[in-house]
């Protein structure tokens, strides 16, 4: 095992090498970065063209440039490494670490989500073959499939920010849109309910009903403008997942871990004054923050552990999961309360959703929970739209993969054993058809360094995507060398751990022979 | 739950029964053309695509070559690229859709019809030439590789490897940056170099257990040479796998196309494709919406049918995917049953 990580390393640097000598040799030779300095009318175009020749070596032949700088990238184990400088003489390193963490922001979320949201749509689509769920979805996962993200993204820009920030101005839902909802919510329930013709019209009309009612609601509440879960709500949502996980991962017969969820649940709501009290605190930091999560996992545990005397793995993960849960409803709630603050702030104005940048430049308030709204609402459309491209792929793979894992002939044998069919698909299926997609999942981790050019520029975002696209535009070599340099590593990278995740999942796969 | 159980066991063996009598004495391409055929979205797809390609290029005819030596063949639309009719006023926009400009026109008065035809031409070249050239190379490389395995499969799968490190937009975008102006068909060859990755590592991982088959000993038994088996005997069983895959590269290719257009690294101005047609009119989008939809919507068909296509051939190739048994199929068989076993 050792020996094959080893070797597999040492091809892995040697392809790196080959490849980055391969680009920078391309770029060096197909670009001038002089070319714009050459037919410039400065009075001091020589000196210009002399200075920018010295700071970016440019009277060294490439492939000896190449080697130098390869020798600054690998100053990384002797920890500073040199990546050298941009054409406006910045440090190149310093570039690519402001990118980063913009970059993560923006990308991280939406891969998050698209593997959450894929993997589930696909597995309830993968049990449900054949039905109108399923081809509704096959058709939906093809649209997204096919659909250029830098056109989505200006569709997005109009729908959801410019006109929903216009909705913001009464935050009243006219009637036609209460009519239109109704009636998609209880089209899209009906068709995702199978049933003879009256169960589906009577489904159709109680959700329809109760989606105009919820509605009026929320206009007679002033909801839009004033939202919030209340420590009710929080309760409410958080024990419909605590019992939706119990009988998902342990079955709902079990009432032991059903117990040890309800009292997570009831440790969230005795908590909540608390929590928001807490949360209310001034010096407030991203980590303190999350400090009642803690709180929430440790009840889980020590809950799970009481109840349950038998399989106390499951019990926990239920529990812990639901915990997890029930912090992002109070998490909800908290924000939810900042919105009204948020949305009348200076340089808000009530057009809260931006279509463009990272922060709002103008905000004045520098509150830990204003500030984390201003970084959410910017992230939401480009999330939405990286989501929608890449959710399809996740749909597609864990359906394909479930289904073949279904027509095993181990899943035969479990079901002959008398296993609940809950059991059947979580326990035996879903962890085998989840093997395949680890290499998916590895490759779009480490592609989320690579950036998103398209959103990037799109969104006005300067990530890594936005000095990749500068790099070209410019010829700036050793900026695009930063860039493409971070990224191969991680593409490399995530092929070697994706082989080494498969091999250590998949015990019929042995490698190193 | 055990009643369930036996009546799909029942059901299965119906299924495999009907299956069989289904596919009975016909050839591999015609089960395979068959299958495609009741694939309903498929073919609706196959002819969609088949229209919007004939329709595009007789509209707006066919180009090639650079700028300085263009080699054109006219189409039947009336306006090109360069010609500027008069532009209607319409409220606070200008040039709206009517008879004249079924697509509107561009604020500096250019037929839109014209420009998205042109795109659209564009980016089905590219996603053909993608297409053929990634074809090519990928089944070729992983073919080789995959049949005579030792320091060639070495060889040429780190040479993948190597190809794969450099992203596809680095690549695209380098080449497209340089090299645009040299006309679409250049950057969509450069763009098929890159794109045989993926292609490759299926077809190599299917010879590598194809090569064990019987049928390729009973081929080199018979004294059949490499280029023979793999060619003649092995390729035609791996089809299935490298068309699917091919057409997941053509819809590929069309985004990747159109977003480099729109970054500005793909076709380069005068020229227009259906991305650089978005990027350069989605700030008109409140003013003269149509200026923004129909590139997309053109965009969004080419590669909605191309993956529908692609789906239908996977269904059909794939043996393993057996077709939804209806009601009316088993009652069929049932009345069939007795007549067929006398």
């Amino acid at each position: 095992m050792l020996s094959f990580i080893g070797r597999r390393i040492g091809v892995v640097l040697l392809i790196l090498f080959g490849s980055s000598f391969i680009v920078y040799n391309l770029e060096a030779v197909a670009g001038d970065p002089l070319a714009d300095l050459r037919t410039s009318s400065a009075k001091n175009k020589a000196f210009l063209i002399a200075q920018l020749t010295r700071t970016l070596h440019l009277d060294v032949p490439p492939p000896l440039g190449y080697f130098q700088w390869l020798k600054g990238v690998l100053g990384v184990f002797t920890g500073n490494p040199d990546l050298g400088k941009t054409r406006d003489g910045l440090l190149v390193v310093n570039e690519i670490a402001a990118a980063v963490p913009i970059t993560i922001r923006l990308v991280l979320g939406a891969t998050i989500l698209a593997i959450l949201l894929g993997i589930t749509v696909g597995v309830i689509t993968a049990i449900r073959q054949y039905s109108r769920l399923d081809y509704s979805m096959t058709f939906l996962s093809f649209l997204m499939f096919s659909l250029p993200i830098f056109w989505v993204a200006v569709l997005l820009k109009q729908y959801m920010a410019i006109d929903f920030n216009n909705f913001l101005a009464s935050g009243q839902i006219t009637p036609p849109w209460i009519i239109g909802a109704s009636v998609v919510m209880g089209l899209i329930l009906a068709g995702l309910i199978s049933g003879d013709r009256k169960r589906v019209w009577m489904i159709f009309g109680i959700t329809a009903v109760a989606t105009a009612a919820l509605l009026l609601v929320v206009n007679l509440t002033n909801w839009i403008l004033v939202p919030g879960l209340g420590i009710v709500g929080v309760g409410l949502l958080a024990a419909g997942v605590a019992v939706g996980l119990t009988s998902l991962i342990v079955g709902f017969e079990n009432k032991r871990v059903l117990y040890a969820s309800l009292t997570v649940v009831l440790a969230t709501v005795i908590g909540y004054f608390p929590i928001n009290a807490f949360w209310k605190g001034k010096d407030l930091n991203a980590v303190v923050m999350l400090f009642p999560l803690v709180g929430l996992v440790l009840v889980a545990v020590v809950a799970a552990v009481a109840f349950t005397n038998v399989d106390r793995g499951s019990a926990i993960r239920t529990t812990v999961v639901g915990s997890v849960f029930a912090f992002l409803f109070l998490l909800i709630d908290k924000l939810m309360q900042t919105w009204g603050q948020y949305i009348n702030a200076d340089g808000i104005n009530l057009r809260p959703i931006p279509t463009i940048g990272e922060v709002s430049v103008r905000l004045s308030s520098n509150d830990f929970w204003i500030a984390l709204m201003d970084a959410l609402v910017h992230v939401l459309l480009p999330t939405i739209a990286l989501t929608l491209i890449s959710f399809a792929t996740y749909v597609r793979y864990s359906r394909a993969s479930l289904l073949e894992v279904m027509n095993m002939d181990y899943i035969r044998t479990a079901r002959a054993k008398g296993l609940s069919e809950r059991t059947v698909i979580v326990r035996h299926a879903l962890r085998n058809a989840m093997i395949p997609l680890t290499t998916l999942m590895a490759f779009d981790f480490a592609g989320v360094l690579g950036g998103a050019i398209i959103t990037e520029s799109v969104f006005g975002w300067h990530g890594m995507g936005t000095l990749f696209r500068a790099a070209i535009s410019t010829q700036d070599l050793n900026l695009l060398m930063g860039v493409f340099a971070i990224t191969s590593f991680m593409a490399v990278m995530a092929n070697l751990v994706a082989d080494l995740l498969y091999s250590a999942l998949d015990p019929r796969i042995r490698i190193g022979k | 739950m055990a009643k369930k159980n036996v009546a799909v066991e029942a059901a299965e063996s119906s299924e495999n029964a009907i299956a069989l009598h289904e596919t009975a004495g016909l050839s591999q391409g015609q089960i395979i053309r068959k299958r495609f055929f009741r694939h309903k979205p498929a073919v609706a797809s196959l002819i969609a695509l088949i229209f919007i390609t004939l329709f595009v290029f007789s509209a707006s005819g066919i180009h090639l070559g650079t700028d300085q030596h263009p080699i054109t063949i006219p189409g039947w639309w009336k306006y090109t690229l360069t010609d500027i009719p008069d532009t209607n006023f319409c409220g606070i926009a200008v040039g709206c859709p009517n008879w004249q400009h079924p697509f509107g026109q561009d604020p500096i008065g250019r037929d839109y019809f014209a420009l998205v035809m042109r795109g659209a031409e564009q980016s089905i070249m590219v996603m053909l030439v993608v297409g053929l050239i990634g074809g090519v190379f990928g089944t070729v490389i992983g073919a080789v590789a995959g049949y005579f395995r030792g320091w060639v499969d070495a060889v040429l799968m780190r040479f993948t490897d190597f190809i794969i490190t450099i992203p596809s937009i680095i690549i695209g975008a380098v080449i497209g940056f340089k090299f645009g102006n040299l006309g679409v068909v250049a950057l969509a060859v450069y763009l098929g170099l890159f794109s045989w990755t993926g292609l490759a590592r299926l077809v190599r991982g299917e010879f590598l257990s194809l090569r064990e088959r019987e049928f390729v000993d009973a081929a080199r038994i018979a004294g059949a040479g490499n280029i023979r088996i793999i060619f003649k005997h092995i390729l035609p069983n791996a089809m299935g796998v490298i068309i699917v895959a091919v057409t997941l590269m053509l819809a590929g290719a069309i985004l990747l196309e159109t977003a480099l257009s729109y970054i500005g690294f793909g076709v380069q101005a005068p020229d227009v494709s259906l991305g650089s047609l978005i990027s350069e009119y989605q700030d008109s989008f409140t003013v003269s919406p149509w200026l923004f939809y129909w590139p997309g919507v053109l965009i969004i068909s080419i590669a909605l049918c191309v993956n529908f296509i692609g789906d239908g051939l996977r269904d059909a190739f794939d043996p393993r995917q057996r077709r939804r048994i209806t009601r009316r199929d088993l009652i069929k068989a049932t009345f069939k049953k007795p007549a067929e076993e006398a």
